[in-house]
């Protein structure tokens, strides 16, 4: 059976590619959207808390499997390593429709302007490609707005007096805290800091047909019960489908672009949810698979036009991978802070974001989400014994007396943290994996020390009885679920991958859509700007093709 | 028990578990009141001394008491199946090891003896032929993971049975506010 040609081939069904799935196939072009997941649901594992995307130690359960993913890590020593899925250092996104919007933790914090000029604030900083974004918050502003009210953010900026400005407010009222942020809340005024409740993409009340937050122990790491989680899953994909012109399919793994002999990218091979090998052909390619498979996808596609790969003339695909440190501290109480008013996570600061005496950017601090009780036996202060009975009873008389504050510290990218592919190692179809090296710069680790001491001051404010931190960085590849900054955007083509609208400088028709544009990746949670930069990416493709441009060279 | 012995005794309980009722009845009575599918009579006995060391009982049950053996051996016949020569090797070696220091087993040991081994597998200052000091304190590691997982993890795999820990904790379950069904 052969595919009918469509205009638009979208890879990945995360939060690029379900905004521009919608952009599109409203606008009227005709689109195919590529998921290699399903759709999941919170009953698949209801609380689990050993089978989740957060703990993965039996597995991930909104995938990718054991089974048929393989990635390959060089750690910093240099050995190398084949990891599965369901290891932290597979640097894993969840495989479902929604992707990591399903399962994520929900904040929906606007980069600040500061993010996107880098450089310019900071200065050159020498061994590493710190840089200024091809666009300035105002161009993205319109585009965070539509965001927030399309999928629906809760939120009150009037107590973040660093909040970037905005033309309208959050559609929906701010959360209330538990006893830990409203604590924690009072502790931050004391200190003369600016607190407040984290915007989220979470209803606070009933919104887009969806009801309000139930206040579960457990959200992130696994889908809402509720559907008061707002996903592109529940969002702007049932919008692209209900309009009639967008088809996803599920469980398709997508290997590789078709270069024509003239040397034009025509569509996509692909193994359908049978592993039979398809085509499909398209006027436009969206790659939208995150950070680590985006450049794999590009990589995978050699022909003698791109014998390195589409986009890598200047072997710029899959550098600058990076992420975010997260610094952290913990305190101990002599009473209960614990209330069992879930998720947690939604006071927090951003005072220390940018314009920190001797540092290169920042981040905000928050309290964390609820701990489970498997993730509790690893905080234990420095020295403490890992096992047996004071371990015990540790885990017993804490686990409702412990609080974190951590942060996101925007780290400063480099060139050799990458991603590449490894023709040695080979998924179930037979696609080379993906291979990870490189480590975060050693810059970084003063501003993580910074931010950890900062965390430590407002747990001593709050009344902790004992107190210890981490910069916590990686010693080595740092990616996770923020991953981004392998087809960085920017104007200069020997300098980045993309242009300025995600388009792939040396092809007309190949766009990228997903966390792999960002140029740095602010000290916030990437997930609204990767879907800002989806309304981004799509009105300019929808503008140009209502002028004509069908995207041949 | 050696290894055809262990075979058979795997192989008996695969086609018990075709059988009638009865059956388990009596493969209860071989030596071992459990049931394990992976760990020999021998290795089960020892597992389960291993895993009180890591989490001991006190006014709340031990790691033997909720399931902890019976979750590790369930997981080495799913998603840890890579990790059953680590546990095959280590398991061994402990015992020969306890042989040839106290002429006996790890099990019968005191407690304060099977503490300090334990501080020595995880410090990795003890090896015995092929397995080497960092295997041990690998080995000591992942079994220390599995046992917390078997402990805290959810009921759904085999361990926190009775929802033990989460009693322990003072946390409901499931996890929606007003919704406390232990009872």
């Amino acid at each position: 059976m052969t595919n009918r040609k469509v205009n638009v081939v979208i890879v990945g069904a995360g939060a690029g590619g379900g905004v521009v799935a919608k952009e599109l196939s409203l606008a009227g072009l005709s689109v195919v959207l590529f998921e290699r997941g399903g759709w999941v649901s919170y009953d698949d594992h209801a609380g689990d808390e050993l089978l989740s995307q957060r703990t993965t130690v039996l597995g991930n359960s909104c995938g990718p499997d054991d089974v048929r993913y393989r990635r390959v890590l060089i750690t910093a020593d240099g050995n190398r390593r084949i990891v599965l899925p369901s290891e932290s250092d597979y640097h894993n996104i969840a495989a479902c429709v929604g992707s990591g919007t399903v399962t994520y933790g929900a904040l929906a914090w606007r980069f600040m302007p500061e993010d996107f000029r880098m450089k310019t604030v900071y200065g050159e900083i020498p061994g590493t490609t710190l840089e200024d974004w091809p666009i300035s918050y105002d161009d993205l502003e319109p585009f965070y707005e539509k965001a927030e009210w399309e999928l629906g953010v809760s939120g009150d900026d009037s107590q973040n007096p660093y909040a970037p400005p905005r033309k309208r407010n959050y559609p929906m009222p701010a959360f209330i805290h538990n006893r830990e942020a409203s604590m924690l809340n009072d502790a931050a005024l004391r200190l003369g800091w600016h607190p407040f409740s984290i915007p989220m993409l979470r209803n606070s009340v009933p919104y887009g047909g969806r009801p309000a937050c139930i206040r579960m122990r457990n959200c992130i790491g696994f889908p809402c019960p509720v559907n008061a989680k707002a996903g592109t899953q529940n969002t702007v994909i049932p919008m692209a489908l209900a309009s009639g012109n967008c088809e996803l399919r599920t469980h398709c793994n997508v290997s590789e672009l078709i270069v024509d002999e003239y040397g034009r990218i025509t569509g996509v091979l692909y193994f359908d949810e049978t592993n039979r090998k398809q085509k499909q052909l398209a006027d436009i390619v969206v790659l939208s698979a995150s950070a680590t498979e985006t450049p794999r996808l590009l990589l995978n596609s050699k022909s003698r036009f791109f014998s390195a790969g589409i986009g890598n003339e200047n072997d710029w695909v899959g550098r600058n991978l990076h992420a975010h440190p997260y610094p952290r501290a913990f305190g101990l109480f002599d009473h209960d802070i614990y209330d069992d008013f879930g998720p947690g996570c939604s006071v927090a600061v951003c005072d220390f974001n940018h314009h920190n005496q001797g540092i290169v950017g920042g981040g905000y601090l928050s309290n964390s989400f609820i701990r489970m009780p498997y993730a509790f036996t690893t905080v234990r202060p420095p020295g403490a014994l890992l096992w047996g009975k004071e371990h015990k009873e540790f885990q017993r008389n804490y686990y409702k007396r412990m609080v974190e504050i951590h942060g996101p510290y925007q780290e400063i990218p480099n060139f050799e943290q990458r991603v590449e592919v490894d023709e040695n190692v080979k998924d179930f179809w037979g696609i080379p994996a993906v291979r990870l090296s490189g480590k975060v710069h050693e810059k970084n680790l003063e501003g993580c020390k910074f931010m950890a001491a900062k965390a430590e001051e407002w747990l001593r404010e709050a009344g902790a009885i004992s107190v210890w931190s981490s910069p916590g960085m990686a010693n080595g590849v740092g990616a996770l679920q923020h991953q981004a900054g392998t087809c960085r955007m920017g104007n200069d083509p020997k300098t980045s991958v993309t242009d300025k609208f995600g388009r792939i400088h040396s092809v007309p028709n190949v766009f990228v859509a997903d966390a792999s544009l960002h140029v740095t990746n602010g000290g916030f949670n990437p997930v609204l700007t990767i879907l800002a930069l989806g309304y981004w990416v799509s009105k300019y493709i929808v503008n140009e093709w209502n002028h004509g441009n069908k995207f041949k060279s | 028990m050696n290894k055809t012995n262990a075979f058979s005794r795997r192989k008996f309980l695969w086609l018990s578990a075709f059988g009638s009722g009865s059956v388990w009845f009596f493969s209860s009575c071989s030596g071992n009141q459990r049931l394990y599918l992976f760990f020999t009579d021998e290795e089960s006995s020892l597992v389960e001394s291993l895993s009180e060391q890591i989490i001991p009982p006190d006014k709340w049950p031990g790691a033997r008491e909720a399931g902890v053996p019976e979750f590790i051996d369930k997981q080495l016949f799913g998603p840890y199946h890579r990790f059953q020569d680590i546990y095959r090797k280590s398991l061994t070696a402990i015992k020969e090891i306890c042989q040839l220091e106290y002429s006996g087993k790890f099990e019968e040991l005191e407690w304060h003896q099977q503490f300090s081994f334990m501080e020595r597998m995880e410090a990795g200052s003890i090896s015995w032929k092929a397995w080497t000091a960092k295997e041990a304190s690998d080995f000591f590691a992942l079994f220390r993971d599995h046992c917390m997982q078997g402990y805290y993890g959810s009921p759904r795999h085999g361990g926190n049975k009775n929802y033990i820990s989460y009693r322990m904790l003072g946390i409901d379950y499931p996890l929606i506010i007003g919704q406390n069904r232990y009872k």
